[in-house]
């Protein structure tokens, strides 16, 4: 068997990097940044088989993030609904929410489906700032533990082991969702949608099924999110996380997993980073995101790796 | 009853022209280089912040004004030429990502060099509002008004009468075949840039005394110009003159009759249900797919 394959291999070396990284972690501050790179690395995963695999961009991503945010926050605070049962409740209702849009908004293209997300994004973060009787507004609510079967979730510690099992999960359901027909259909739709629909994939209906998997991804890391922060504004909505998601996709790797991956632990560490040079933050992001985009249009991973390819075999 | 809609519809006409300046900013620049300016926002902040500072330290306004222009001309014409000339040939998201990241990279240069407080410049004629049947208008909508409709009457002349306009709606129409006639297409992309980061720049000057500005201003005017494009079809620049008072007005209405917090909703919702039944905006051309 071959162990070097993206499948196993690549699996496998996740796993290994997530049992082992704490070694180096030092105090509880090194566990928070990481639970929210592997949250952000989780939404990427999903947020990539939208804009990697099937070729369709988002720029409202975060409502659907702070939908599920909110959703477990309301059910279990204003309705004593279990943590559990909040986080697939909310999972469910964006699910419904983004099959319903869907398939209007999918059959735009390009800037106008760019336009048409962004929209969604936005109109959810208004929404959210405005109803303060449900939402609590701008000054944001607050949220409890994650308790499951008697079990509480909580602590920078517990948490990296509950969301490093699920980023590993996240990954494997792509990993098997890309090599299923599903995924092959998918990457046609990428290639030509004219010509895939020529050959009989019904692209429609997969373009649908992959923006309903991403918007419950981040639905669910959205509720997970707000239990471990124990606090939430409608900024998590904003236009710009929305784009801060779309950029963790493109500069590790659009249709890379492992790239997505990367682009999120990248940006989510860049802003620790940054704290120093604090005024040029912005500056400096920007600066990268061009950067990397001119520089590397295919993203960090697919750019290495073909760098390496080159320079190892020789092409 | 009739006084407070007219109310409503002249800060819809305000803000409408504001957008419209935008939307042809987006509309000139797509058309030259199929790339939506995400930065577009930007300049109308430059141009508004750059005045105001300049006037706040003593500038004289007539030289203030000319010189912000050629700022925001400058830094459009330089964004141009290093971030979306190198990444030609990218896809669409890696260009989104190109001007979204410059548009964080303006923002963030904005507030070292001026601040993060607003700023505002006085009326270019006075505060004294004028009554109309029942509502007031500020003297200075009246210059949003009057320099939107010159500017689009000049925007007209230049694109129908001019040889290089002409040159570039003939890019827009086809670039190889442009190129094959002798024109100089990488010119009409960086007059293009140039072109929307002045429109945008008028926009920001003129609304300035009413809206007042900072260094975040241009994310909203940015995105409500981008909305009022692409209502009335990308590339249209009818439709985005179009679409820029229909948002407007539309804004304006529902903060007036329903309620003001969502305001900054309306644009949004009008665009998602236009694009739902018509994919291609008000005015746009159906598109066709090569395979």
């Amino acid at each position: 068997m071959n162990l070097m394959t993206a499948r196993t291999g690549g699996l496998a070396l996740l796993a290994v990097v997530i049992t082992v990284a704490p070694v180096g972690f030092s105090n509880s501050y090194f566990y928070d940044v990481a639970v929210n790179a592997m949250f952000n690395a989780i939404l990427c995963v999903g947020l990539n088989l939208l804009i990697g695999y099937a070729g369709q961009i988002s720029l409202g991503h975060a409502g659907f993030f702070a939908l599920g945010a909110y959703g477990s926050g309301i059910l279990t605070e204003r309705y004593g609904v279990p943590a559990i049962g909040a986080l697939v409740l909310s999972a469910a209702v964006v699910g419904v929410l983004a099959f319903v849009v869907a398939r209007p908004i999918l059959k735009l293209k390009g800037h106008y489906l760019a336009m048409a997300t962004l929209g969604i994004g936005i109109i959810i973060h208004i929404v959210l700032k405005t109803e303060s009787g449900i939402t609590g507004g701008p000054d944001g609510m607050s949220l409890g533990n994650f308790k499951m079967l008697g079990l509480t979730i909580k602590g920078d510690q517990m948490w990296y082991w509950v969301v490093g099992f699920l980023l590993v999960l996240a990954v494997w359901l792509s990993l098997n969702l890309i090599d299923s027909p599903v995924g092959r259909a998918l990457r046609a739709v990428h290639g030509s949608e004219v010509g895939a629909e020529v050959v009989g994939v019904d692209t429609s209906s997969y373009k649908v099924l992959v923006f309903v998997v991403s918007a419950v991804f981040a639905s669910v890391v959205g509720s997970l999110f707000a239990h471990k922060n124990g606090f939430i504004t409608p900024d998590i909505a904003s236009f710009f996380h929305s784009v801060e998601l779309v950029t963790m996709v493109v500069l590790g790797g659009m249709a890379s997993i492992y790239g997505a991956l990367i682009g999120a632990v990248i940006l989510t560490l860049l802003p620790q980073v940054l704290a120093a040079v604090e005024q040029y933050e912005a500056m400096i992001l920007g600066a990268i995101m061009m950067g990397t985009m001119i520089f590397m249009p295919k993203g960090l991973l697919p750019s290495l790796l073909a760098s390496l390819k080159r320079r190892g075999g020789g092409q | 009853m009739f006084a407070a809609f007219l109310q409503y519809l002249f800060s819809g006409l305000t803000s409408g022209a504001i957008y419209a300046l935008a939307g042809l900013g987006f509309a000139i620049i797509y058309n030259a280089s199929h790339v939506i300016n995400f930065a577009q926002g930007e300049f109308i902040m430059i141009g508004g912040m750059a005045t105001a500072t300049m006037v706040a330290a003593g500038v004289p306004i007539y030289l203030a004004i000319p010189l912000a222009m050629v700022a925001s001309m400058l830094v459009g014409v330089a964004m141009e030429k290093f971030a979306v000339e190198p990444a030609r040939n990218a896809d669409v998201v890696t260009i989104i990502i190109i001007t979204i990241g410059a548009s964080i990279f303006l923002r963030g240069a904005a507030q070292i060099i001026w601040d993060k407080e607003f700023h505002s410049l006085p009326a270019f004629s006075g505060e004294t509002p004028i009554a109309v049947l029942g509502a007031t208008l500020m003297p200075q909508s009246l210059w949003v008004f009057g320099i939107s409709a010159i500017v689009i009457a000049l925007l007209w002349y230049f694109f129908n009468r001019t040889m290089f306009g002409k040159a570039m709606l003939g890019t827009s129409h086809n670039r190889l075949a442009a190129q094959l006639v002798g024109v100089a297409v990488k010119k009409v992309l960086l007059a293009s840039f140039a072109l929307s980061a002045l429109l945008g720049a008028v926009g920001g000057i003129v609304v300035t005394p009413i809206t007042f500005t900072n260094y975040e201003a241009g994310i909203m005017l940015g995105l409500k110009g981008f909305s009022a494009a692409v209502l009335g079809g990308l590339g249209n620049g009818t439709g985005a003159i179009v679409g820029g008072l229909i948002v407007g007005i539309a804004e304006a209405m529902a903060s007036g009759y329903l309620s003001s917090a969502y305001k900054d909703a309306i644009a949004f919702i009008i665009i998602l249900f236009v694009l739902f039944f018509m994919p291609s905006g008000l005015f746009g051309k159906r598109g066709t797919d090569r395979v």
